[in-house]
């Protein structure tokens, strides 16, 4: 049944665009919402017997895809649940942006593409297919950040087309290498030979290679120049899109997924944590002093990322499980400040903090889920963000990583103090001149923000079930 | 000189040749070096490769290049002179790293070891059509995504022009 998550979306798009335009235009929204619900059903509630059951159709020969069995584990169920999550919220933030169906589709057809290549990066057991589904995302969203034009959105298409360049070509260069040491480019059989010790010397110059190839994905520093570029020139639902989940996908779920392969190697660790500990300090210092609501939204998110790493480079039980829970709760909670950022800038017409202020009366809802979104990326309790930093600096310090443990403290405080300030200067005090007029996003931005909103606040009084049953558990497959 | 080291020389040297500040001379470098590679590979006993990188890489992709290049204006006179200076700027120490990185791995005597394939060797076409399948399923949709892209952003871009 897997490989139906990147057949359908495929096929939906292939069969929108046959009939005249006018016709499909009212169609492609609703069903890249319906498939995006069903993905998140499907994970929620198939087990892997349903999983990797044989879909309708499967024995014929012409699409014998249907019949590949693909593992899906838990953390690929948390994935899915992730895409279908975000993939649904940016399908209502579209209709948002841009009321008109007919100026959706284009967006929504790449939405649905994006999404059938990040569920094959999730499926895949195999290098190589891992690269041919990473580049399907990169080209897509390449398209997507500069559909709507303008000189920002060259510029941000083109750092990420150049950085995506040097990705592409690290990630080959170092799956060459992979290759001629085990003779097969399949998860297994690279661990296999990188666990015997059987591999050459070259190793080394493979796995920094491929890292450096992922880094470059997710955003870390010092990789980390096209990011908040790219972030800030998308179109609103694109950000949500890419923050949400694209980068976490790409770049992120990569790297905790070929943990299994490389990334407990005792010589990769302390790199991850070099990587972590610079793009936490990093991102939350430049976000500190941002104008532009997203541009500051995008150095946020390179430090939340740098606490995911954390925990992967620190390796232990606790630390994995918090990684993979501030993952799944990163992709939320960032979705819905770029959910809000966007409510924003389509009511007051700005993302300029400086030109914002006192939109909290105006724009309540909007207001008060941003405050539930910036404290959980705070990790304040009870919300699901306080518990996934808790696990990953809790680990740190029983690993006896206490000062970079005292870092990723400190690192929360700043975050505080940069959501803080957002707020204030957007939300709070007296209405700015140019907000005279603002009133709170129709159905289309509050949808989406609430649900994200309920989803945070719920992870967050549901953690220490969460924690026993489904978060410890992921260690085994990482 | 062995025939394998002559090529990867000449591939070398027309790759270096290919850092060039008129773009039209880039893409008959990248044409040059996929001729090269294609002769190391023929060489070097992979004629399949080789058959796929003359026709993809040196054939189809280099129309491409021309074709997108014949689309835009030459640099003037001063900009020439500018991009010179900058590609000295960037290339050299680039160009210096690899030489020094490539000669340390020259000198050091050491030859990769290249494991055996796992399991059994299958037929060619087996590999595309079977233990491959996925990746050319996912090669298909690179293309599709990538020329539905190009009609997104041109279609548009003509609508634009027609109606400002």
């Amino acid at each position: 049944m897997a490989a139906l998550l990147i057949l359908i979306p495929v096929l939906a798009v292939v069969l929108l665009n046959l009939p005249p335009r006018r016709w499909a235009d009212p169609f492609i929204l609703p069903i890249a919402g319906a498939f995006c619900i069903a993905q998140g059903l499907a994970a929620l509630t198939m087990g892997p017997e349903a999983w990797a059951a044989p879909p309708p159709l499967a024995q014929l020969d012409l699409i014998r895809l249907l019949g590949t069995p693909f593992p899906v584990d838990a953390l690929a169920r948390v994935m899915f649940l992730a895409i279908g999550l975000v993939g649904l919220c940016t399908t209502l933030v579209m209709r948002l942006w841009r009321p008109e169906p007919e100026r959706s589709f284009k967006t929504a057809s790449l939405l649905l593409l994006i999404i059938a290549a990040m569920n094959g990066v999730v499926l895949v057991r195999d290098l190589f297919t891992l690269y041919v589904f990473l580049e399907i995302t990169a080209i897509a969203s390449l398209v997507l950040i500069v559909v709507e034009r303008g000189p920002a959105a060259f510029e941000g298409a083109f750092k990420y087309l150049v950085l995506g360049a040097v990705a592409t070509a690290l990630l080959l260069t170092g799956l060459a290498l992979f290759f001629i040491m085990a003779g097969s480019a399949r998860f297994d059989d690279v661990a296999a030979v990188l666990a015997a010790g059987k591999a050459s010397r070259f190793e080394l110059v493979a796995i920094a290679l491929f890292l450096a190839g992922l880094a470059i994905k997710a955003g870390l520093v010092p990789f980390h120049g096209w990011l908040p570029d790219a972030y800030q020139a998308a179109p609103a639902p694109v950000s949500v899109l890419l923050a949400g989940i694209v980068t976490k996908t790409t770049g992120v779920y990569t790297l905790l997924r070929l943990a299994s392969v490389f990334g407990h190697q005792d010589r990769v660790r302390p790199v991850l944590l070099a990587l972590a500990v610079a793009s936490i300090l990093v991102g939350a210092l430049a976000a500190l002093g941002q104008r532009d609501l997203k541009r500051m939204l995008a150095y946020s998110s390179i430090s939340q990322v740098g606490y995911i790493i954390l925990g992967l480079a620190i390796g232990t039980p606790l630390a994995l499980a918090g990684a993979a829970f501030h993952l799944f709760n990163h992709a939320v909670f960032k979705s819905l400040l770029f959910v809000n950022a966007a409510a924003v800038e389509q009511q007051a017409g700005t993302r300029d903090m400086d030109q914002l202020g006192g939109l909290g009366s105006r724009m309540p809802v909007t207001s008060a889920t941003s405050i539930i979104a910036l404290l959980s990326t705070a990790g304040l309790p009870p919300l699901s963000g306080f518990w996934s930093k808790l696990f990953i600096i809790l680990a740190a310090w029983q690993a006896g990583h206490r000062g970079v443990a005292a870092v990723a403290v400190l690192a929360s405080v700043l975050t505080l103090a940069y959501f803080l300030s957002m707020q204030r200067r957007v939300f709070f005090g007296k209405v700015a001149p140019r907000c005279e007029g603002v009133v709170e996003a129709s159905a289309w931005g509050l949808l989406p923000a609430l649900i994200l909103a309920a989803v945070t606040v719920g992870l967050g009084l549901s953690a220490p079930w969460l924690f026993d049953t489904f978060l410890l558990p992921l260690e085994r497959i990482l | 000189m062995p025939l394998t080291e002559l090529l990867v020389l000449l591939l070398v040297v027309v790759a270096l040749w290919t850092v060039q500040t008129t773009i039209m001379r880039a893409a008959v470098g990248l044409a040059l070096t996929s001729v090269m590679l294609t002769l190391l590979l023929f060489h070097m006993g992979a004629p399949l490769a080789a058959v796929f990188e003359l026709s993809v890489c040196a054939g189809l992709i280099t129309v491409l290049f021309f074709s997108t290049i014949g689309m835009t204006r030459p640099l003037d006179a001063a900009g020439v002179v500018r991009e010179r200076k900058a590609l000295s700027k960037r290339f050299h120490p680039a160009f210096a790293v690899c030489a020094v990185v490539g000669v340390m791995l020259w000198g050091s005597g050491y030859v990769l070891e290249i494991a055996p394939p796992q399991g059994d060797s299958p037929a060619v076409r087996d590999v595309l059509w079977g233990v491959r399948q996925l990746d050319l399923v996912g090669q298909i949709l690179v293309m599709f995504v990538g020329v539905f892209g190009v009609v997104i952003l041109f279609k548009e871009r003509k609508k634009e022009e027609v109606a400002p």
